[in-house]
């Protein structure tokens, strides 16, 4: 018998969102445990001896504890990789491993530059601070490289490791869909390839139950 | 018999040296093929074709051309599993993904304030480039927290993952192994009790040994 794979997160964090989506468009039955963020409930001890990082989310399956949210959806695409939207192509060693390359893209190269934008919109207004226009300015020319990178190469595939849908393409969309939300969501639009990149990940069924609770910051 | 995988990229590169400590410890025989980047080898049209963002390492054996070090780690230990060290990234799914979280806690958490250290306090100068004590300061901070985990950690385990030697432990060498004989800042990781055993076990390992010698060869005269 199988246990409830149990997530400890908010529906508002783009993290918990990444694996959120990937349980979804594989079918996987989980509960969202709610961590109660304004109280640093993941800054103490009984959390912490979950991840003692201290964020979210947490994966628990049984035994197991996970912590960093592409570790999670990598364990979640590979134990039901026979369940749902093939996310990893384990049937083709070719495709598995470019799906490996563009998840380290994302990792090393679209993260680091968009999330500190991401921060300056959403994060920083929460702690009473103005969007430091120095750091999203340095972060939009960064990201904008990345982006001309996936606009070739979205010219010539639909996704970014190949013809097929994988989790490489579904770790960019919590950051992005906040993105598309600030002034600076041009420079996604303006690119064809990407652009439609976007319009079609970000339509996927599984993400948009997910989609529905990230209002962070919303009234 | 295999022929040997192709590695692109200088020794002296810490993602190029991570690629290669991985392959020495999956024994898996390859060839370095360094690169100019001095000369801009890593900009022309003919290395984009295989690595777009311009960057090294990339990786190509009979199947397949690659980049992102982590990802060829990962497709190494996944596609030569009964080679070398076979419990590199685990023998099951669940030591898998152990692995994997500290895997992705490195590439995450570790590397890129310690790619800032290294790059301001042994790259910088050697490129005549000024250091900015704004960055260092705030990356010393982000890394002192992140090493604060690590303490903890290491002292309930011998190694991140578990009891053995991982993927996830193998990942941060290159960049420790700067910050420790390249900087003077290596008592970051050395002035605490468990990192610092933990320092000396893995730089220890026959597989990084000989990827130092290797850095100290291009040295040489």
């Amino acid at each position: 018998m199988t246990t409830l794979i149990k997530l400890y997160g908010a529906p508002v964090s783009t993290c918990t969102a990444r694996v959120m989506t990937c349980l979804h468009e594989k079918a996987v039955d989980f509960a969202l445990v709610p961590v109660d963020l304004f109280s640093c409930e993941h800054k103490q001890p009984p959390f912490l001896a979950k991840n003692p990082f201290g964020q979210i989310p947490v994966l628990e399956d049984g035994d197991l504890t996970l912590f960093e949210s592409r570790a999670m959806t990598a364990y979640v695409a590979e134990k039901f990789k026979e369940a749902g939207t093939d996310l990893i192509r384990h049937h083709d060693l070719k495709e598995a491993a470019l799906v490996k390359v563009w998840i380290e893209v994302e990792s090393q190269q679209f993260h680091p530059a968009i999330a500190p934008i991401v921060y300056e919109y959403f994060v920083a207004p929460i702690q009473g601070k103005s969007p430091d226009q120095g750091v999203i300015d340095a972060n939009l020319e960064k990201l904008s490289k990345v982006l001309d990178v996936y606009e070739a190469k979205l010219s010539s595939a639909k996704y970014l490791a190949g013809d097929f849908y994988s989790l490489a393409d579904l770790h960019h969309l919590p950051y992005t869909y906040y993105f598309m939300k600030t002034p600076c969501a041009s420079i996604i639009s303006e690119r064809a390839h990407v652009k439609a990149w976007w319009e079609d990940i970000s339509s996927r069924p599984a993400f948009n139950k997910v989609s529905e609770g990230m209002n962070f910051g919303e009234k | 018999m295999a022929t040997p995988v192709k590695v692109y990229g200088p020794p002296l590169s810490t993602a190029v040296c991570r690629v290669v400590a991985c392959l020495l410890e999956k024994d898996v025989e390859f060839q370095l093929i360094s690169l100019n980047m001095a000369k801009g080898d890593h900009k022309k049209p003919d290395f984009l074709k295989i690595q777009p963002f311009g960057q090294v390492p990339a990786f190509q054996d009979e199947k397949i051309s690659l980049f992102e070090s982590r990802a060829i780690c990962r497709y190494v230990c996944e596609n030569y599993p009964e080679k070398g060290n076979k419990g590199l990234f685990g023998t099951n799914p669940l030591a898998k993904a152990s692995i994997d979280q500290w895997l992705e806690a490195e590439g995450q958490s570790f590397n890129p304030p310690s790619s800032a250290l290294v790059f301001q306090l042994a790259l910088a100068p050697r490129m005549n480039i000024k250091q900015d004590e704004g960055v260092i300061k705030q990356n010393e901070e982000k890394l002192a927290k992140v090493l604060d985990v690590y303490e903890k950690r290491l002292g309930e385990s011998r190694f991140l993952a578990g009891d053995e030697f991982s993927l996830a432990d193998l990942s941060h060498l290159p960049n420790a192994h700067y910050l420790v004989n390249a900087t003077d800042r290596g008592e970051i990781l050395t002035s605490r009790d468990n990192v610092g055993r933990w320092w000396g076990e893995i730089s220890n390992r026959d597989s990084w040994k000989k990827v130092v010698d290797m850095q100290k060869q291009q040295h040489s005269p």
